[in-house]
């Protein structure tokens, strides 16, 4: 069975337009006028129990939108969403006892009183036994060692505690499906680090299907075998990471740091024959050539054999770049 | 049904997080019954009754009338208009509840709280000074009671409708200050409505804001006697059913034209 089943979903917002000026904001006040903006047009895709998918896209691109029409918040526009066998949002309170949320930029917590005692509303909320919470919420707090910030309330909490403790508060009830849009927004690189592990344990151990929106690829890369990217609310593409990177991510990239300045002109001249893209580096006499797979030990030689060098490195090009790369071409057929 | 109660609880945390908004609210409360002795006294000047009712039934009146609104007060409606302003909406629909039901409970909650920490302990400062005068029928007590519930769920519904229209329109402080005014002027509570001219106590029979304040004061007061205490309780019933068809009928549309703000 899938866990999410989404065919030709589209929601649309009347967008009101300000009229600029004082006599604008005068007849705004008698007559607005609307634009009709797409945020998510005309999407499908289906994700399998235990998957981690990544969700992806730029800021405005219809992430959060559907995510909130997945979880039954917004009402879709039109197309059919079936998400654990349900319509989230005809069946809604029934619906959201199989899934959790965080959303990165709100708090589910109250502010104002202790985590734990958010936690005990949540456990009446969800109807969550005794018995069930201190089995698996143990683990919980454990693996995201929050214990010792139970007691205190939320407000006093860093931005990296508040997260690990949404988290343990979104699996209360230990839903099979988890909802993360940004989860990691604004953390430190250890609390990622703790974050994304128990999502990897929380995967294996209970088969628990994660859908994740974010913009640090290093999430993605840590989690996701699957990558679903979104541009201007229609999917660009659907397939594995691997398969992105293969396609979109071939060759290396070369930073060679010369003793003396060197033009473009000239290394273009020097690598002709094996498509060697040029490019100036950020610091003084640093160039990064890009070279197709296989091209390395030539171009090297090449360029050692004709100039002073300072330093060589080679990478790999990095998938945040390849995901740029797809922006600026549009879309992608994989 | 034990989510509810939990809901109560956490009410009462949060009240009690703020100690100082605790202690001041108690002062504010005797405050406010005593000015009102002394506006009071003042009008009366001497005069030992006026439309029907003494000096003494006019201070109970007053005084009940705010310890009764201590109950039923509650913000829901900018909770509401709050929550749909910054996105906060979005967090509460997905759990596993009724959002305008667990509003209502957490407003209980506030009103429980109020009611017994904050403006009974304000009664009983200020019965030191004023000569109140409370009726001894256990019957009056309980239609009392029964009446502040009621007043508790109509002073609800209007706020729970008032925040539901924030739905469509997203900014609505004007119209949640306007509602708030004519709700203090129009429920009795402020002056009682047997002092308002003749028309204006015929249009306000015909709206719901007499059942907030007037009904129960009147029946504490034992102003109503016999069958004027039951049509009023009756007079709350019927609004506490007809408010609801609104508010569900509001609610059905708003959720499909929710809109979640930022991200």
């Amino acid at each position: 069975m899938n866990a999410i089943e989404v065919e030709h979903l589209r929601k649309e917002f009347k967008v009101h337009k300000s009229r600029s000026g004082l006599v604008g904001a005068f007849r705004d006040l008698w007559t607005r006028r609307y634009t009709l903006v797409r945020a998510v047009d005309d999407i499908s895709f289906a994700v399998k129990q235990g998957e981690i998918v990544g969700y992806i896209g730029e800021n405005g691109a219809g992430k959060s939108t559907t995510i909130k029409m997945l979880t039954g918040i917004l009402t879709p526009t039109s197309g059919r969403v079936v998400v654990n066998g349900m319509n989230p949002h005809k069946e809604r309170e029934k619906f959201v006892r199989t899934i959790g949320v965080v959303f990165g930029q709100r708090s589910q917590l109250w502010w104002d009183i202790a985590v734990q005692e958010s936690f005990r509303l949540l456990k009446k909320v969800y109807c969550v036994s005794d018995e069930q919470y201190r089995r698996h919420m143990a683990e919980v707090i454990d693996m995201l060692e929050i214990g010792p910030l139970l007691d205190k309330p939320v407000r006093k909490l860093s931005l990296g505690q508040r997260m690990r403790c949404e988290l343990a508060a979104a699996l209360i009830h230990n839903p099979p499906l988890l909802f993360l849009d940004e989860p990691t927004i604004g953390l430190d690189v250890l609390v990622k680090l703790n974050i994304r592990q128990f999502l990897k344990q929380l995967n294996e151990r209970y088969g628990t299907t994660i859908l994740l929106t974010t913009h640090d690829m290093s999430d993605i890369e840590a989690l996701c075998e699957r990558v679903i990217m979104l541009d201007e609310g229609k999917i660009i593409y659907d397939g594995s990471l691997e398969r992105l990177k293969e396609r979109w991510g071939q060759g290396k990239r070369i930073a060679f740091t010369f003793a003396e300045a060197v033009t473009a002109a000239f290394l273009q001249q020097l690598t002709e024959g094996l498509e060697v893209v040029w490019k100036k580096g950020e610091q003084p006499n640093v160039w990064v050539s890009h070279v197709p797979s296989g091209g390395v030990p030539e171009v090297v030689s090449r360029v050692a054999a004709r100039c002073a060098l300072q330093d060589i490195r080679i990478h790999e090009v990095p998938t945040e770049e390849i995901i740029r790369n797809i922006y600026e071409e549009g879309a992608v057929h994989g | 049904m034990g989510k509810y109660v939990e809901m109560v609880r956490i009410r009462f945390l949060m009240m009690l997080a703020y100690r100082t908004n605790y202690y001041t609210g108690i002062l504010i409360y005797a405050i406010n019954i005593a000015a009102y002795y002394f506006l009071w006294s003042a009008i009366y000047g001497g005069k030992s009754s006026m439309q029907g009712m003494s000096l003494g039934q006019m201070t109970t009146y007053v005084a009940i009338s705010w310890l009764a609104r201590a109950f039923y007060f509650n913000n829901l409606d900018r909770e509401i208009a709050m929550e749909i302003r910054d996105g906060k909406v979005a967090i509460e629909l997905i759990r596993p509840y009724s959002y305008l039901g667990m509003k209502a409970v957490q407003g209980l909650g506030e009103g429980l709280f109020r009611l017994f920490f904050l403006s009974l302990p304000g009664l009983f400062f200020v019965s030191l000074f004023l000569p109140l005068q409370f009726p001894g029928h256990a019957k009056t007590w309980l239609a009392f009671g029964l009446s502040l519930l009621f007043s508790f769920i109509i002073f609800s519904e209007l706020n729970l409708l008032a925040g539901v229209v924030t739905f469509f329109t997203f900014r609505n402080e004007g119209l949640l200050r306007a509602k708030r005014f004519i709700i203090d002027l129009f429920s009795g509570l402020i002056l009682p409505l047997s002092f308002y001219p003749d028309w204006a106590q015929q249009l306000m029979a015909y709206m719901p804001f007499q059942a907030i304040s007037y009904i129960p004061s009147m029946i504490i007061t034992e102003s109503f006697q016999g069958a004027a205490v039951s049509d009023g309780l009756f007079t709350q019933a019927a609004w506490c059913v007809l408010l609801l068809f609104p508010i569900a009928l509001l609610w059905r549309v708003a959720k499909k034209r929710l809109v979640v703000q930022g991200g």
